[in-house]
């Protein structure tokens, strides 16, 4: 007998994503809906979703949300869990949100232990607001506010947040992992159910960066964007396990 | 008798698809091609192809690697 073996998530709304072609993001949504769905926590996740192109998250995602004010999603995200210890609480951030103007929210957030679950997406730019130069842009990468590439010697060089977040006492576990090929996807779904785990078993602050294509403001095909995470993105911002404390206090 | 393998099938939905083409990359079998007719919003659309009448032949395992880099959810996968 034929079975269907691959189908949209149930904690997904049957509504299109307003995502561009090839964007990251959307394969993040169907992810996170799915191991919401596997762990059977959806019904008691509240997430926070931020100001960039996920903005409108809370339309895709079939979940309780609240949105954040920009990079403020780890200071909503303790008050939401202070409140409702037993809810499951996720913020969804893109690299602009959480490494720039939300640095301090969030750094305090992973240095108090809050016991949340940060999902930081990782495309190297301002996507929304039209491709400007983010915490995260890599050396050389174009933007608009770095017409020939960013220069390290004039605008800094790229901030390696979830390494600076590994050093705080409070986080406990934290990954980058990417979704431009089959292997990184299913690696990032280990990643976000071992996240979720951390929570669940209130083990502190968790978090997972998703290196993730942006082919409309790196001006490149979905195929090429995919094909750059690897060839340059992951140079700067290696797939690895930054952080694991969480020991033999889940199972994996 | 030829040897029994894995068989499998996917439907893409034409209207869901944004012409990503990332499943036409990375499907091992290469049954995934570009569509010669624009969808309602001015993508072509990817298109499932088995290129061989017989169903014995048929080459697609039901793997999913496609849909699950689809972006937008437009495959689902049926396998047995
Ligand atoms: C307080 C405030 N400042 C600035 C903005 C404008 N703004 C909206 S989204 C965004 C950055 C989005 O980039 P990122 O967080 O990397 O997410 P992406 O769109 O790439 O997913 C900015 C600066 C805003 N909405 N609110
Ligand atoms: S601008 Fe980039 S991040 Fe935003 S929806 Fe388009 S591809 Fe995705
Ligand atoms: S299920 Fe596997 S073999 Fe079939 S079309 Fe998709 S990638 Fe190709
Ligand atoms: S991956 Fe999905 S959206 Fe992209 S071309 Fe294939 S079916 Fe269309």
């Amino acid at each position: 007998m034929e079975k269907k073996v691959f189908q949209r998530p149930k904690y997904l709304k049957d509504a299109v994503f307003h995502y561009c072609p090839g964007c990251g993001h959307s394969i993040i949504h169907r992810l996170l809906a799915e191991v919401l769905e596997e762990l059977d926590i959806g019904d008691k996740a509240i997430g926070v979703p931020p100001a960039g192109c996920a903005v409108l998250a809370y339309n895709y995602f079939d979940v309780d949300m609240g949105e954040a004010a920009h990079g403020r999603g780890a200071a909503v995200a303790t008050g939401i869990k202070r409140i409702l210890p037993d809810r499951i609480v996720f913020t969804y951030q893109g690299d602009g949100d959480i490494a720039a103007i939300g640095t301090a929210e969030t750094i305090h957030a992973a240095n108090r232990g809050e016991n949340v679950t940060v999902i930081f997406v990782n495309n190297g730019t301002y996507g929304m607001t039209g491709g400007q130069m983010a915490p995260t842009t890599l050396p050389g990468q174009n933007s608009t506010t770095t017409p020939g590439g960013r220069d390290p010697d004039r605008d800094g060089p790229p901030i390696d947040l979830s390494q600076m977040l590994a050093i705080t006492k409070g986080s406990t576990y934290i990954e980058r992992t990417a979704v431009n090929s089959y292997k990184n996807i299913k690696r990032t779904k280990k990643a976000l159910t071992k996240a979720f785990k951390t929570q669940m078993a209130g083990l502190g602050f968790s978090l997972v960066e998703i290196l993730s294509p942006c082919p409309t403001n790196w001006k490149m095909s979905s195929v090429d964007a995919a094909k750059w995470v690897d060839e340059t993105m992951t140079k700067i911002f290696p797939l690895k396990v930054i952080k694991d404390e969480t020991g033999k206090r889940i199972d994996n | 008798m030829a040897k029994k393998t894995k068989k499998g099938r996917i439907t893409i939905d034409r209207e869901l698809c944004k012409g990503c083409y990332l499943c036409a990359w990375v499907c091992p079998n290469h049954l995934i091609e570009v569509s010669d007719k624009l969808n309602q919003k001015g993508y072509y659309p990817a298109e499932f192809k088995e290129t061989d009448e017989k169903e014995e032949n048929h080459k697609c395992t039901g793997c999913a690697i496609c849909a699950t880099i689809c972006p937008d959810i437009a495959i689902e996968v049926y396998r047995g």
